[in-house]
């Protein structure tokens, strides 16, 4: 959708809606859906039973229950479901009060561990969560419930933002930042990690002493991935360690925090055949607690 | 009886004051550019033609600034919070408190009668309190910079937005723009912001009346209006506020160069 | 048996330091004691979904979470104590402060 756009927006992510083919929506018992309206991104989950069914990631406009419903209404086109067929619904993420189909919401932190378990399993313990404002550090038990957090959403430094404000800057496409800041020999030094403001106008005057594309915008990654490196620090890193949101698509980033932390990843899985999306984690969550708080109020 | 210099490498601007036996004689400012160096030696020379003196006559010249050690024909160097304090009691003798706001960085400074810097609070590597801010602002609002500050200063309320970042208040206005809300109530968001920013910083330091604001940031009426509100006091500010930092560098050389003819 | 506790960071880091206010949810039993110790009126009780069920935890306003610094600097945390910390007899809420040396030019 919008594909002629991000020719000319640099810093303009694709948006899309995915149904997963297998499953039948007959034999479903319970019927969930988990909305997550972050600052940049709104995503919507549907599940059947426990399991994803059908969802979309898409740009939060500037009314965020506007992009609440937009979300829930996109991930529910082409399935024949309408908004009667819903057990529960869970809203959640920065503007998850604004989420009016909702029965309840829940703080995104437990969200995003949850969703984190789902994707990945029993064996997670830290999740780095990249939104557009914001960056979160979360130790999680095996069950998905969060031991120790940690966000930050006071500075743009290691937020999705910034990683716009670079591509925008080198007219490199979003999407394909990562591979191209991996494209140079040496790792050149990193600029300013505490600000992107200054971090931007080091990489002009980078750009201007000669430096190519693919040096500066490695030199920009490096700092983005020190700042998110700090903040796992802060909580302690303990395997495994995943990487959600946005940026857990950006190879130059989850390659350097991996080196940072001298700790790997788990690898992002198929999302198209599996449903677990790492970039709507946090939706991911909120269905499956709309599954549980379903179940306790049938009890 | 001493003529001296100071020069005060600021994050985009070089600032050139010659004083003699206490008064200014010339004051010049240039961008700093990619040779900061030469944009510092231009300034020094232009400041020097303005004063009709040659460069023997200046027996001392001190530097100060983020850029200090790119004026390397500077004789001796000072703190930017020496440098404030100086400056401050300099031109207002009451003066014990010395806010400086920059372009990309923010202090404030207590001192004595004498200009000797007691204590002094720093906002740096942030540029959500200083005037990359209000810069960055007027970009995003498509306005002048100059014309920011009468923008603010007609407005009765603030629009909301996230100030915490530069960046994440860039985001703001532009969605706000969107919706029509007026330019002049997110001008004044803005200075509230910075205001509110500077004034936190000013508190853990403590607030010592006479407050003197400089910096290029004070010439700006919406800022220090809202600096006003915030603080609740008065505020004093040089007719040349831009070239405190200048100043103080250049008496203190004056000092040194009176102490070495001794 | 290993006690599972859930700790929540409110604060930020930038490029002076990190300024932290670290409550534990579990050892929280909502008292409310810190919140009026506070002289800058920073702590609040909120609601938090810990299994399942809401639980009622003290927690820092959004108004001063991205301002902590300036929001605890009269209390002065780099002394190791502030009127929350030594309000909580439950060990719940502590500070974690660690600004950069700032004097330099």
């Amino acid at each position: 959708m919008g594909n002629n756009e991000e020719k000319t927006e640099y810093w303009r992510w694709g948006e899309y809606q995915r149904i997963m083919s297998r499953r039948e929506l007959n034999t479903a018992e319970i019927i969930t859906a988990g909305v997550d309206v972050g600052s940049v991104g709104s995503k919507a989950v549907i599940m059947t039973d426990g399991n994803v069914y059908s969802w979309s990631v898409m740009r939060t406009g500037s009314n965020s229950s506007d992009s609440a419903k937009k979300a829930l209404g996109w991930a529910m086109e082409d399935t024949g479901l309408t908004l009667k067929d819903f057990n529960y619904i869970v809203g959640t993420g920065y503007g998850r009060v604004n989420v009016p189909m909702a029965n309840r919401a829940i703080t995104e932190i437990a969200c995003h561990a949850k969703g984190a378990n789902y994707i990945w399993g029993p064996t997670v313990r830290t999740v780095l969560d990249v939104g557009g404002q914001d960056v979160k550090a979360i130790r999680c038990d095996q069950k998905g419930k969060v031991v120790s957090f940690l966000m930050n959403d006071k500075c743009a430094a290691g937020t999705g933002r910034g990683m716009e404000i670079i591509a925008d800057l080198l007219k490199i496409p979003i999407e394909d930042v990562g591979k191209v800041s991996l494209s140079v020999t040496d790792e050149p030094k990193p600029v300013s990690s505490t600000c992107v403001v200054f971090a931007k106008t080091e990489a002009v005057g980078l750009l201007r002493k000669g430096w190519s594309k693919e040096k500066v915008l490695a030199s920009y990654m490096r700092a983005m991935s020190i700042r998110m490196s700090e903040l796992i620090e802060k909580v302690g890193c303990e395997r495994e360690f995943v990487i959600t949101g946005g940026q857990s698509k950006n190879i130059g980033i989850v390659q350097r925090v991996e080196n940072i932390l001298g700790m790997k990843s788990l690898p992002v899985p198929n999302a198209e055949e599996t449903g677990r999306d790492p970039v709507a984690a946090g939706a991911i969550g909120a269905a499956l607690y709309a599954k549980a708080l379903y179940e306790k109020s049938q009890r | 009886m001493a003529i001296s210099a100071g020069v005060d490498m600021g994050t985009q601007r070089v600032k050139v004051v010659i004083m003699k036996d206490g008064q200014i004689m010339s004051q010049t400012q240039n961008f700093l550019g990619f040779e900061p160096t030469k944009a510092a030696e231009q300034a020094l020379k232009e400041a020097l033609k303005k004063a009709k003196l040659s460069r023997e006559d200046i027996q001392h010249i001190t530097a100060t600034g983020a850029g200090v050690d790119m004026a390397s024909f500077a004789d001796s160097t000072v703190s930017m919070m020496g440098a404030d304090a100086q400056a401050g009691a300099y031109f207002f003798g009451s003066a014990r408190t010395v806010i400086d706001v920059g372009a990309e960085e923010a202090r404030a400074v207590n001192c004595n009668e004498k200009g000797v810097m007691l204590d002094f609070v720093v906002n740096a590597r942030c540029a959500a309190g200083a005037g990359t801010f209000i810069e960055a602002m007027a970009r995003a609002l498509e306005v002048e910079l100059e014309d920011m500050g009468s923008l603010s200063l007609q407005a009765e309320r603030a629009s909301p937005i996230n100030a915490s970042c530069v960046i994440f208040a860039e985001s703001d206005v532009v969605s706000l723009i969107h919706r029509d809300e007026p330019k002049t109530e997110i001008a004044r968001a803005i200075f509230d912001a910075m205001a509110e920013r500077v004034s936190s910083m000013v508190l853990r330091l403590g607030i010592n009346p006479d407050i003197v604001l400089v910096g290029g940031v004070a010439k700006d009426a919406g800022f220090v209006a809202s600096l006003k509100r915030r603080l609740g006091t008065e505020i004093l500010i040089p007719e040349a506020p831009l070239f405190a930092g200048a100043v103080g560098a250049a008496l203190v050389a004056a000092k040194r160069a009176a102490r070495r003819q001794q | 048996m290993r006690v599972i506790r859930v700790i929540t960071y409110y604060g930020y880091q930038d490029g002076s330091g990190e300024y932290y206010i670290v409550v534990d949810a579990e050892k929280c039993n909502s008292c409310g004691e810190c919140i009026e110790a506070c002289p800058q009126e920073a702590l609040k009780m909120e609601t938090m979904f810990i299994d399942l069920e809401d639980k009622l935890v003290v927690a820092v306003t959004e108004e001063h979470r991205k301002k902590l610094r300036y929001t605890c600097s009269p209390c002065k945390p780099e002394s190791g104590y502030v009127p929350c910390v030594q309000a909580c007899d439950q060990e719940a809420i502590t500070c974690a402060w660690n600004p950069l040396n700032q004097k330099s030019t």
